[in-house]
């Protein structure tokens, strides 16, 4: 069989158009994620065969006309003027709303003067039979000169003709529907010129062939719908309700299925170090590689359940309402009302968090979400701020009724929030806008969510995750596993020898003698003297090396560094926080010959905590959702600063 | 007259347009002089509003609002 020409179909259209249902209609879950050729735009292509005939579809950003703003409508214009690009399309499957056909048209025909041949596929058609207008489909095919398709993308109806149509010999518009050249050199004022006039051709068009009837429901039901959702009590009352549940879900329910996954793979590591022979290699495969797959799969369920949530606010159109609402206060702060979803997300965990920015069609404000996202307490800080809360804040009552232990952990929780925003505000001047910040956007009709929509949403956030951000994971993770566990020279060697004769293994039991081991072993190893190295530039913090080591090893995770504090003080349990909390109140300072986590060392270092960019795979997150090293690296570079001067000023106040 | 200073439930006819960065945007939507157009509501916090036009619901700042400029119809 020879190989045939693979036929290119773009999809095109609106926002809210239906034009990804129906690509995933079309597509099934034979689809990829890639980018287009020299920009850095999600490009999402799939794959089917029509009777022998192998089709590519390429669904390009939701826009509303060819005069492009932003980097993703930008793309549509830039491939179809440029026949040599190698997303350039044979056919454009142009996807409009039947229920707003006007403005639909408006980049439909636009399209079609670009001379290539279009396909119009008028979907919702189930909706407009409910409204008060009626399209007479065979008429609006002969006026605009192109073919024409009623069809539902919900329950896929009249989907096999339209298949069949893509593989006939394909034809270019039989006109053109501005055929007059407009004598205008500002290029400006020309577009302008053009568009007034577009749409009146539209208008003559749509006079021909869109009839009134009777007795529609036309656009009542979602008006009522708005009466409730945008007012100015119960608006914000629902808004809570569905931030609180959100939140709920990525923060208590996804515990389960991880702590399930962690089980799962902890058993694994168990077996793999019985069965396997003993050596580096089994170990850089256990300690590295399955720790940091591990760490990767871990967040999925978060990922997950979040996405399952903003598709369904997405797709029902409640999240426009929340961008009206919200709009007023977050602009102040160069956000965007869609931020308010990444922000409370940030509390669970700022990986989906930040992955949820892409709703935020603004640059700019999406670039200072992604940025002070991280600022938010999120639950790996929970172990550290336990354990520091325990050591040195007394379990007293203030007010006869407030537990001082939850004042000081709240407080934390509030200090993190209150930086976010006052950094975003800052970051408002200091950031140069790309665009023009509009607010000039659809509120779009409310529909119940399409579940296969919501779903194939949910796996495409999965696989970018596990294939973008895991890949820097695992590799972050087997360099921590280096330098924990590897030492300059024969110094394990050494430490071995030395813990296994006769003087040492009499004085303590097996288990004792091993934990004491790991413990000399990770004071030894690369970490350790990292840590020593670091020393003099964190001692005005009031941290010694050992805390420095926990700074390095955290930078996996930041609750990592509970259980290195078990490791350093021999506790060899880390779910044991009793003891790890005795050892640390008994660690004594040799220089003042007082306590080592005094309040002061223990405040300064909660406070490093909340600040601190201490996680290797929200810089991994930052890395794939910008598509650039500058983002996550002034990111990490602008929490250590802030970290560390306000750990000093803590630390030299109260000491 | 500016689209700002329409009250909710009231419409008017679009005329012409003071900021001509934003005017290709809203022509671009569908908002193109001679068509008509309602303050369908108001944000909650007094801003940004929302207008029905040309069959659908555009949202929109005050301050883009005040680029808009409109003549009143008679409230049907």
């Amino acid at each position: 069989m020879a190989a045939e020409k693979t036929l290119k179909v773009a999809l095109a259209g609106n926002p809210n158009s239906g034009k990804s249902t129906l690509f995933n209609i079309l597509t099934g879950l034979n689809q990829k994620i890639g980018n287009f050729p020299g920009v850095t735009v999600d490009k999402k292509s799939g794959f089917a065969k029509i009777n022998n005939t192998a089709v590519e579809f390429i669904d390009f950003p939701g826009s509303y006309s060819l005069n492009a703003l932003s980097e993703d409508e930008k793309v549509l214009p830039d491939v179809l003027h440029d026949k040599n690009n190698p997303v350039h399309p044979d056919v454009v499957l142009y996807v409009a709303d039947a229920t707003n056909l006007r403005r639909s048209l408006f980049l439909c025909t636009q399209i079609m003067d670009t001379r290539i041949p279009v396909i119009l596929v008028l979907n919702m058609i189930d909706l407009l039979e409910k409204s008060d207008e009626a399209i007479d489909v065979a008429k609006l095919a002969e006026e605009l000169g192109i073919n024409v398709f009623a069809i539902t993308a919900r329950d896929a109806k009249g989907i096999e003709e339209l298949k069949l149509a893509l593989i006939e010999p394909l034809e270019l518009p039989k006109r053109k529907i501005l055929s007059e050249e407009i004598n205008e050199t500002d290029k400006a004022k020309k577009q302008r010129t053009e568009t007034i006039q577009r749409y009146k051709a539209i208008g003559e068009v749509l006079k021909k062939t869109v009839t009134k009837k009777e007795g529609g429901l036309g656009s009542s039901v979602t008006k009522k719908i708005d009466d409730i959702l945008t007012h100015r009590i119960y608006g914000f009352l629902i808004f809570f309700a569905v931030l609180f549940l959100v939140f709920q879900s990525i923060f208590s329910w996804s515990a389960y299925p991880m702590e399930l996954i962690e089980q799962l793979f902890s058993a694994g590591e168990e077996f793999l170090l019985n069965h396997l022979p003993a050596g580096m290699l089994t170990e850089l495969l256990v300690n590295g590689i399955l720790a940091g797959i591990s760490g990767v799969v871990v967040f999925i369920p978060q990922i997950a359940l979040l996405f399952a949530f903003i598709g369904i606010l997405e797709d029902t159109g409640y999240m426009a309402r929340v961008s009206f609402i919200t709009d007023r206060m977050l602009r102040k702060f160069g956000l965007n009302g869609r931020s308010v979803i990444p922000l409370i997300s940030g509390v669970a965990c700022a990986v989906p968090a930040i992955m949820a920015t892409r709703t935020i069609p603004n640059w700019k404000e999406r670039i200072i979400t992604i940025m002070v996202t991280p600022l938010m307490s999120c639950s790996a800080r929970l172990p550290v701020y336990t354990l520091l809360i325990s050591l040195v804040v007394p379990s007293e009552k203030v007010l006869g009724f407030l537990n001082l232990q939850g004042l000081i952990l709240m407080a934390l929780y509030m200090i993190g929030f209150i930086a976010a925003i006052l950094t975003a505000l800052l970051m408002k001047f200091i950031i140069k806008a790309r665009e023009r910040s509009f607010f000039i956007m659809e509120l779009p009709v409310y529909r119940a969510p399409r579940w296969s929509s919501v779903g194939l949403g949910i796996l495409e956030k999965v696989k970018v995750f596990v294939f973008e951000a895991g890949k820097v994971i695992v590799a972050i993770s087997i360099v921590l596993w280096v330098l924990s566990s590897h030492a300059p020279g024969d110094r394990f060697q050494k430490i071995e020898e030395q813990f296994r004769s006769p003087e040492f293994s009499q004085q303590h039991a097996p288990e004792e003698l091993e934990k004491l081991i790991a413990t000399e072993k990770l004071e030894q190893s690369y970490a350790g003297i990292m840590g020593h190295a670091m020393e003099p530039v964190i001692r005005p913090l009031g941290f010694d090396w050992k805390i420095g080591i926990a700074l390095v090893t955290s930078f996996a995770a930041r609750e990592v560094f509970v259980g290195t504090m078990a490791t350093i003080y021999s506790v060899g349990d880390e779910n044991n926080t009793m003891s790890i909390r005795e050892k640390m109140q008994a660690e004594i300072n040799p220089e003042t010959g007082e306590k080592r986590y005094s309040t002061a060392v223990a405040f300064s270092l909660m406070i490093f905590y909340a600040f601190a960019m201490q996680c290797m795979s929200t810089i991994a997150i930052v890395y794939s959702e910008t598509k650039s090293w500058k983002w996550p690296l002034l990111q990490f570079i602008y929490m250590s600063a802030l970290a560390y001067f306000s750990a000093l000023v803590v630390y030299q106040v109260m000491k | 007259m500016k689209l700002s200073e329409l009250k909710p439930g009231q419409t008017a006819i679009i005329k012409d347009f003071s900021d001509d960065d934003l005017s290709l945007r809203f022509l671009e939507m569908g908002c193109v002089p001679g068509e008509e157009i309602l303050l369908e509501r108001i944000a909650p916090l007094g801003d940004p509003i929302a207008i029905r036009v040309s069959g659908y619901s555009l949202c929109l700042r005050f301050s883009e609002a005040e680029s808009i400029l409109i003549s009143t119809t008679e409230n049907k």
